[in-house]
């Protein structure tokens, strides 16, 4: 077959860049859609919209610009607020690698959010029980226990998929559900509720359990750990022997087992790691100081909110590429630290970020579909559809 | 035509493969190991079990049964363990092994229900128990019924809980506006065929991954419906968020036979719908034209598109039936139970449970809404045990449901065989 | 049935066809047609475009340019419902047969019998009935697809084709997966379907099939057609019209000579993960320094001998030892590193990483050879990566980072060959090394093979293609349903190999080729 010559495509980069741009300006047009038609009072001005547009026009851009001020004011509008986007960010990094390792080697890690707990619940354990160590050997220990109970919680499912060719799909979705119940369990035994407490709520970490931080605000070395986690995920990808078996097992597992990989260790040794990551994360959230006491938070039934799947979201959105999982870990945690003045200042629900969210990654993972939207985003010559992210979990 | 030296048929020889074996011998230990707890358990009470066979309301009186505890543990126990020991063993045949897994389930059942009303002081109700299994099983018979459809289709539908959550939603939304079950019903279909029209649009037309999309789906039903309740509904309770659930519909006549009428015949008409939609959808795609179609786009896409089957649409169809059922069974979860929709995850996982359901009952629906029965089974099993005081903690009882569909299929949907192309894109080829 | 197959039905022709997928143009102003009662052969080379061009005369694909004339009224087929109602039909070479699906339910699927969309599959058996009693054809409409071998699974795809009374009939690479007494078979059935008035289309790149059953050759280079032929023109010159250059069909190798026994496979049984037993009682010596191929139809476990070999599938009994090291339970790390050279049968599903790079692909299988400590030696890996894209030609566009799925079949194999050769090697496992490789490939692929042989390598070569069989075996070994039917040398008679093939022994084979009339 004959090659006609053709304009030298554009790179790969250059598309992904200019589809992601494209989806987040996406998702902030639906989501200020939605905000007006779902607001009584603004919607309302829409129905005399032909007597008095100016009614309806202004009434809708007051509530958009003002949440979009909010938004800026609560995660960058001041140094306090920028360390809260990266304290935000922290957990939804390493819970976000572990989901995007996973992908790498064509694992649907849905099981963040029960890694997490597990990882949460046990470290806040180590945090609130062991008492006298000096910070620099008890919050290693609570880190590195977190990390072992959330490797644990994910080997199993690594286990079950290599020995038995269990869905991980499946799997993970019930060791949520399973996690879920043995944490509320935890949480009402004596051995971790707050003295004198019935309801479900720890003690209070010990100070050496905590990260440590920069006075008065929230940027503590859990941001660091973050960023180092995904140094090194990327080492072990792109520079190792295993991170070449774990590509290729997620991109071909057929020929990667014909070269000699073992398909069930790399199976079982990634979604351990997935699952330390996410326990990682699950750490992060329990000792993580607030801004005002420096103490963490209480470890309660329902601290690791959905931290699990939040980072599905930074999987995709950042294609499960360590560097994009940091870049889009901070979006999402610049969304999350916006939701507290977002009521406050412009009285829109913070859920708003939620449905952001959703939407930034259901334009992600179709580029098509953003094409098809923005038709003038599309090369002249019209290239064969190929998804770069499905690929990878499809594999 | 001349001579015919190949055979019409391949006859081989078939002998059990290592995989085979070792699925064979785990899920007998699994077996057997139930067997023993069963077997202890039999010895931790010493009293007997007081088992209801109708509520304290009834009509109808029942004699509240009186099952000797540690005899009829012990026997269930030995009957677990006998199966557990054929699998072993491996000295039964494949139909054997099959009634010997039926009977482990029954044992397993039985054994733990005595067991549990021999170690309480309060009888176990056992109409209530099956009669709160259908309640649980509603909105799962019909998620059931749209993950076979989908998937039969060829299309992986994880987005199931997000059908759910939309329709519920959207029921308890137009109840509150119109104060009518059949708009309601009507909404909450068309949300789910929305979602499934999301679902499939983007598998089949944008060639996005299928459990990504469902994913995102997911994701997106979550926070659709989250933020209109905040934004709409929390501020005006009165006008958006004010339902009075169904009432179960007690038929006539049959509602009064002893013990089968308040289990079966005094239930919502959202669970005799659901009940019906079963052989309904059997029918549909097993018997009919289109059910043939459906098949076959979902093993092997390329082969109906050859015989001018179109491919897109038909996978589309099957997609967009399976969103009409989603969005009935979502209606369940508020005006056909607990009323108006609270911001809380109403629909608490059920659409992947039922998505859990699809694959043990091996994408048949029939199959798959026994399963529907079985995951009501166990969550109403926890919760009619709650408040029998029982040794084990109830969080443990809820986490059954879990556990069994872990156990299922890692021992027995491992080689069961999805249809050939599900999950896969068609792309027509050069 | 819209068409009835008759003399003077209009002649088929396609006029400028011309499909691009890309920057790829598959098919470049191609001008063909179908005649009623001659059989009309589309030869060319793998990837020369002639699926392309009967896909879209089945309305598979749409071209975008030229028509397709029905005696003087144009076509448009957008969808293989016009195609068949127009009286086109085809015969596929990957069959378009669902497997789950009964004989019956496929041969209705799409035209479906019944009432109010109900299924009626009584009427469907008894379509299949009719068809098969009416063309001689026999098969049962209750069988599921899936448990009938794959000629006879052709016969339903015929069938299917036939239900529509096709006048026009493309045969896609039939013969591929028949053994030499089934493409005898079907030669015959086309010749009767021609003479009933039918225009038969038959696309192949085997020469000897068609010179014995054409009555028109257009040969395809590149998506052109680059000439017609007559069914007299020789192999030779049909082979060089077909490459575009003089090509030389002979193998040349020196007389094996032969070392000490290094695979040695004793009773070696694999079953099937569904319990098939693929692998029956299989013994079989390769030695130092020869060429052993197993020749046999697709499907007769030659696939699970190499992989129980190699170590992905588990074999159930028996004992594999490589220069008497036992490696019958050894896993594929383990098999390489004792010096087994893999070659895999589907290079896209099990050779590469078709989104991985050149220079990864090539280590990919050695890769402690090329890391230190777990951590990669990127300069070995590029080092290693420059010197076998020389050694071994492979055409890339820019540099060893390309992406192996970007290149051609050919060179992919390459990529996969040169990693295989590119370590000392005890034995060579083979299987179909040049399918879907153009022919100036082949030529060097079988050359590095035959050097690897004299080198002193064991070499073991699967595959269903007897031209290749016979000119690179030095003997060759016969499977038929697991088992080695009989180890014969290369020179053996075709027709003879042919009823081995079919699992008749060897000295039965040659009483029944030498009391057959020639």
């Amino acid at each position: 077959m004959s090659q006609t010559t053709a304009a030298r495509p554009r790179p790969e980069w250059v598309t992904t860049l200019i589809t992601t741009v494209a989806s987040l300006i996406l998702a902030f047009l639906v989501s200020a859609v939605v905000m007006v038609v779902s607001d009584a009072e603004v919607a309302a001005t829409w129905t005399y919209f032909f007597a008095q547009p100016g009614d309806a026009l202004s009434a809708s851009w007051d509530k958009i610009s003002s949440t979009l001020y909010a938004m800026y004011v609560g995660s960058l509008g001041s140094w306090v607020a920028i360390t809260n986007t990266t304290a935000e960010a922290a957990p939804l990094i390493c819970a976000g690698l572990g989901v995007a390792v996973a992908f790498r080697a064509g694992l649907f890690n849905i099981g963040a959010q029960g890694q997490a707990m597990v990882g949460a619940l046990s470290g806040a354990f180590v945090g609130f029980t062991v008492t006298g160590l000096p910070l620099a050997i008890h919050l290693p220990l609570v880190i590195l226990v977190g990390l072992l109970a959330g490797a644990v919680w994910g080997a199993i499912v690594g286990v079950l998929k290599a020995r038995t060719g269990a869905h991980e799909v499946i799997v993970t979705i019930m060791m949520n559900y399973i996690a879920a119940n043995l944490l509320a369990f935890f949480m009402l035994q004596k051995a971790f509720q707050a003295p004198g407490r019935a309801d479900p709520i720890s003690p209070v970490l010990e100070w050496s359990a905590t990260m440590p931080r920069i006075a008065d605000t929230r940027l503590h070395l859990g941001f660091l750990l973050a960023l180092l986690a995904a140094v090194l995920v990327w080492w072990l990808l792109d520079r190792t022997k295993f991170g070449i078996h774990l590509k290729a097992v997620g991109l071909n597992p057929h020929a990667a087992a014909t070269a000699g990989a073992s398909v069930s260790t790399v199976t079982i040794l990634t979604m351990g790691l997935a699952g330390g990551l996410a326990g990682l994360a699950g750490v992060q959230v329990v000792t993580a100081p607030e801004l005002l006491t420096g103490f963490p938070p209480q470890m309660t039934g329902t601290i690791i909110g959905t931290l699990g799947f939040d980072a599905i979201t930074v999987a995709l959105l950042g294609r499960s590429r360590p560097l994009g999982v940091v870049l889009a870990g901070l979006l999402f945690g610049a969304l999350k630290a916006s939701r507290r003045t977002m009521v406050t200042m412009a009285d829109t629900p913070d859920k708003l970020t939620d449905l952001i969210q959703a939407l930034i990654v259901l334009f992600v993972a179709a580029p098509a579909f953003v094409a098809w939207l923005l038709p003038f985003l599309r090369e002249r010559k019209v290239k064969r559809a190929s998804v770069p992210i499905a690929k990878v979990a499809e594999a | 035509m001349s001579v015919d030296i190949v055979p019409t048929t391949v006859e081989r020889a078939r002998v059990e493969s290592p995989e085979s074996r070792t699925q064979r011998i785990s899920t007998g230990v699994l077996i057997t190991v139930i067997g023993v707890l069963l077997l202890w358990m039999a010895f931790t009470v010493d009293k007997s079990g007081q088992i209801a066979l109708s509520d304290a309301f009834a009509d109808v009186k029942l004699p509240t049964l009186d099952v000797p505890g540690t005899a009829t543990v012990l026997l269930s126990a030995l009957l677990v363990l006998g199966a557990g020991v054929g699998f072993i063993t491996g000295r039964l045949s494949a139909r054997l092994r099959f009634v010997a897994g039926v009977a482990a389930g029954a044992g397993v059942l039985v054994g733990f229900i005595v067991w549990a009303a021999a170690s309480s002081s309060l009888p176990f109700t056992l109409t209530s128990q099956l009669n709160l299994t259908l309640e649980y099983a509603t909105p799962l018979l019909f998620g059931v019924l749209s993950g076979v459809l989908a998937e039969r289709a060829g299309v992986v539908n994880i987005a199931i809980e997000g059908m759910f959550l939309t329709a519920a939603f959207a029921a308890s939304l137009t109840f509150s506006i119109t104060h009518s079950f059949v708009a309601a019903l009507f909404a909450a279909a068309l949300a789910g065929v929305m979602m499934a029209g999301v679902l499939a649009l983007f598998t089949l037309r944008y060639l996005v991954d299928h459990v990504i999309i469902g994913v995102v789906i997911n994701l997106l039903a979550s926070g659709l419906t989250g933020f209109i309740y905040q934004q709409l509904v929390a501020k005006n309770l009165a006008a958006y968020g004010t339902v009075q659930p169904m009432q179960a519909w007690r038929v006539p006549g049959l509602e009064s036979i002893p013990f089968l009428g308040p289990i079966l015949f005094t239930q919502k008409p959202l669970t005799y719908l659901g009940i019906l939609a079963v052989p309904l959808v059997w029918f549909l795609l097993f018997r009919t034209t289109w059910g043939l179609r459906v098949r076959s786009v979902g093993e092997h896409p390329h082969a109906a598109d050859t015989v001018g089957i179109n491919v897109v649409w038909t996978k589309a169809s099957a997609v967009l039936l399976g969103g009409l059922f989603a969005g009935l069974g979502g209606a369940y979860f508020t005006v056909g139970s607990v009323g108006a929709f609270q911001d809380n995850n109403p629909t608490a996982g059920n659409g992947f449970i039922a998505l859990a359901a699809v694959i043990m009952g091996r994408w048949n629906p029939v199959l798959a809404a026994l399963m529907a029965l079985f995951f009501g089974f166990a969550r109403a099993l926890a919760q009619t045990t709650k408040l029998m005081q029982l040794p084990i903690p109830s969080d443990f009882i809820e986490m059954l449901p879990y556990l069994a569909t872990i156990i299922a299929v890692a021992g027995l949907v491992g080689r069961v065989r999805a249809p050939a192309a599900d999950g896969m894109h068609f792309v027509k080829s050069h | 049935m819209p068409v009835t197959a008759q003399h003077d039905a209009p002649v088929l022709r396609l006029r400028g066809i011309t499909k691009r997928f890309g920057s790829l143009t598959a098919n470049d102003s191609i001008s063909i047609e179908a005649v009623p009662g001659r059989i009309h052969c589309l030869l060319g080379e793998n990837g020369a475009g002639k699926s392309t061009l009967m896909n879209i005369l089945f309305g598979l694909l749409e071209p975008d340019e030229g028509e397709i004339l029905l005696g003087d009224k144009a076509l448009t087929l957008t969808n293989p419902k016009q195609a068949m109602a127009a009286g086109i039909g085809m015969v596929h070479q990957h069959f378009m047969l669902i497997p789950v699906f009964t004989v019956a339910e496929n041969m209705v699927l799409g035209h479906e019998p019944g009432r109010a969309g109900m299924l009626d599959l009584a009427s469907a058996r008894a379509l299949v009935r009719d068809l098969s009693a009416r063309y001689k054809l026999d098969v049962d409409p209750d069988a599921l697809v899936e448990d009938l071998p794959v000629g006879i699974q052709q016969r339903v795809e015929i069938l299917k084709a036939l239900a529509h009374d096709a006048t026009y009939l493309i045969f896609d690479e039939p013969t591929a997966v028949l053994t030499p007494q089934e493409i005898d078979e079907l030669m015959a059935v086309m010749r009767t379907l021609r003479d009933e008035g039918r225009a038969i289309i038959f696309i192949t790149h085997k020469l000897r099939e068609v010179r014995e059953v054409a009555d028109d050759i257009t040969v395809i280079r590149r998506g052109k057609v680059v000439g017609q032929a007559a069914p007299e023109t020789s192999e030779a010159e049909l082979a060089s019209m077909m490459v575009g250059r003089a090509v030389d069909l002979k193998v040349h190798k020196a007389p094996a000579q032969p070392g000490d026994d290094r695979l040695v496979v004793e009773d070696l049984v694999v079953a099937s993960p569904t319990g098939a037993i693929a692998v029956d009682h299989l013994s079989l010596t390769v030695r130092g320094g020869e060429i052993v191929c197993i020749a046999g139809v697709q499907g007769n476990g030659q696939t699970e001998l190499a992989e129980a070999l190699l170590g992905t599938m588990r074999p159930l009994s028996g004992r594999v030892t490589l220069d008497g090291v036992d490696i019958t339970h050894s896993k594929p790390v383990d098999t390489i590193k004792a010096g087994l050279g893999y070659v895999p049968e589907d290079r896209h599903r099990h050779g590469f990483v078709g989104e991985f790079s050149i220079a990864h692909n090539l280590v990919l299988n050695n890769l402690d050879e090329y890391s230190k400590f777990g951590a990669l030696d990127l300069k070995k890996i590029r080092d290693n990566a420059q010197a076998r894209i020389k050694e071994f030609d492979i055409r890339h566009g820019g540099s060893h980072d390309q992406e192996v799925r970007s290149l051609s079949g050919g060179n992919q194999q390459k990529v996969v060959l040169a990693r295989e050769l590119s370590r000392p090697l005890s034995l060579l496992i083979a299987s179909q090394p040049t399918r879907g490789v153009d022919v100036g490939a082949i030529e060097f692929l079988h050359g590095r093979i035959v050097e690897e042989r004299d080198r002193g390598t064991a070499v073991l070569i699967v595959s269903t293609e007897l031209e290749e069989v016979e000119s690179l075996a030095d003997r060759i070994a016969v499977m038929y349903r697991g088992r080695i039917v009989g180890i014969v040398p290369p020179d053996t008679p075709r027709d003879v190999l042919g009823l081995m093939m079919a699992g008749v022994a060897y000295d039965e084979a040659v009483a029944t080729t030498k009391g057959a009339p020639a």
